[in-house]
């Protein structure tokens, strides 16, 4: 069976050339960037041109960019370090209620531990609103994180204005920018960004890998110690072939960003057309336009995701769910909750992320698919049959 | 993460769908949780000689639904009552332990539709 795979927020298939450069650096580049001879200088030279790649894509020096293991290391480290690093000034974070749990968890475990944080929250799209920002800013305020999209909707948030508040305040500013580094334009200088968090496996690139921009003079402590890599604030010997597989994906996204966005913009589109068109009691959850080009979050009233996820499985079709039975945790996607969406609508919630490989073919056999899938749920459902009782039918 | 049982009870489903002039109907679960059952059955001299339910939930909630509906039908309500959460859970070769509570909430429907049912014939009894 031809699979697929409309997941791509929650990670990406390696790009053959990114697999080639990764297979090259495995082979051939083992030594440690951190020795003198041929095989260091060798693979510091690797190391360094890739921190040149990724931090040219974001207007950034090299020598701000440090590799970590990932989005979830970056968030933590962006949050833990200028929370320590600070802490003269004060012991107040700002975050919003939608953030990645790499974020709130930590702001969370930062409470135990004697901080304040506040939670801004979001309208019915999921963007916060700059005035409520303005006004939990306070003299012990030290860092706002805000995530530039949302991996669950889309929704992009206004980082340009966010950055401009933070900065006439004189508070730092981290942004996760794991959905959208290398998907849209980002300029640290511009849209004064003091910190940023990047991963490879969302950009067609290696798991296990990821960078930290950090603007020089933000002050941070460091949340691991050891050797004296990465100025010291990520220590441990380099993953080599998977920086050299960051820096190949950076240069890829950046390479193609217009015409791969203009292309799953369209995709994404026709996708929600063919939907609308074919599917009744739906809406969208996520802002209409200021949206992440790949990603579409649909409620089918009256159903649960799970069910909805097992079904298209089974005709090859991958994609993800804000419903509670698809996590661990039993809750509703916090992001869609936030947004006022009411819980069994958040439950029958779908998320359809496009990337690289997808196909208008592929788009229309979702398309053709979908409501028969949603039918046959929706005929197992006493919401549905009270809804059609209701309706007198 | 299912077993091929719960998968084959999912995919096609036993006993789905409403029932005219049920005997007994059991109402469980909440949408705000996102899973809710209902199971209707006729009852003749005290064997379940119909059953049918209907769901909205996850994969194991349909599952449970349906195997529960299968293990109940032709028997006495006193064996009837002898089901519990566990016994749907194993004849569906296990749950993962985040889905038990589908297993709880089958069990519960089961015996709300038997006890409406008892509440109802009590109700026909009154003088």
């Amino acid at each position: 069976m031809k699979r697929i795979y409309l997941d791509h927020n929650a990670t990406t298939p390696v790009h053959p050339e990114v697999a080639d450069e990764v297979c090259r650096c495995l082979r051939e580049d083992f030594g440690n960037a951190g020795t003198l001879y041929s095989y260091g200088r060798e693979a510091k030279k690797l190391v360094d041109d890739a921190r040149e790649m990724i931090a040219s894509v974001i207007g950034a020096k090299r020598e701000e960019i440090l590799f970590t293991s990932g989005g979830t290391e970056s968030d933590n480290m962006a949050v833990r370090g200028v929370a320590y690093g600070n802490i003269n000034k004060g012991r107040h974070l700002i975050t919003s209620t939608i953030e990645h749990h790499a974020i709130l968890e930590t702001c969370k475990a930062l409470e135990k531990e004697g901080f304040e944080v506040t939670y801004l929250p979001v309208d019915e799209y999921g963007t916060i609103k700059l005035d409520e920002l303005k006004n939990a800013i306070r003299p012990d305020t030290t860092l706002i994180t805000i995530m530039h999209a949302n991996n669950e909707t889309g929704t992009i948030q206004p980082v340009s204005e966010i950055g401009r508040i933070a900065r006439e305040k004189g508070v730092a500013f981290h942004t996760d920018t794991v959905q959208t580094y290398g998907k849209l334009k980002i300029n640290v200088d511009e849209m004064n960004i003091d910190l940023l968090s990047v991963s490879a496996h969302k950009l067609h690139g290696p798991k296990g890998v990821g960078a930290l921009y950090m603007r020089k003079g933000v002050r941070m402590k460091p949340v691991m110690f050891g050797g004296h890599q990465e100025r010291k604030m990520r220590p441990g010997t380099h993953n080599m072939p998977g920086i050299a597989g960051l820096g190949k994906a950076a240069e890829i996204a950046s390479r193609d960003m217009q015409v791969e966005g203009e292309r799953l913009l369209k995709l994404r589109e026709r996708l929600w057309e063919g939907i609308k068109a074919n599917i009744p009691h739906i809406r969208l959850n996520g802002h209409p336009t200021e949206r992440l080009n790949n990603t579409l979050n649909v409620s089918f009233e009256f159903v649960e995701g799970e069910s909805l996820i097992l079904s298209l499985d089974d005709l090859g079709i991958c994609v993800a769910s804000g419903s509670a039975c698809t996590s661990d945790s039993l809750e509703p996607s916090h992001v869609l909750l936030a947004m006022g969406c009411v819980p069994e609508v958040a439950h029958g919630s779908l998320r359809f992320s496009l990337g690289r490989g997808n196909t208008e073919d592929e788009i229309d056999l979702v398309i053709q698919a979908l409501p028969k899938v949603v039918e046959r749920m929706r005929s197992m459902s006493p919401l549905y049959r009270e809804f059609l009782k209701k309706q007198g039918k | 993460m299912y077993s091929e049982k719960v998968m084959d009870h999912f995919r096609n489903p036993r006993n789905m769908g409403e029932m005219e002039n049920p005997d007994g109907v059991g109402k469980v679960g909440n949408p705000v949780c996102g899973d809710m059952m209902e199971l209707y059955i006729k009852v003749e001299n005290d064997i379940i000689t119909d059953v049918k339910f209907m769901t909205f939930g996850c994969g194991a909630a349909i599952a449970t639904s349906s195997m529960v509906t299968e293990l109940v039908k032709g028997k006495t309500l006193d064996e009837a009552l002898k089901i519990s959460n566990a016994t749907v859970a194993e004849a569906l070769d296990g749950l993962p332990p985040v889905k038990m509570h589908c297993s709880v909430l089958a069990e519960d429907a089961l015996k709300a539709a038997m006890e409406d049912y008892r509440s109802k014939k009590a109700q026909a009894f009154k003088p």
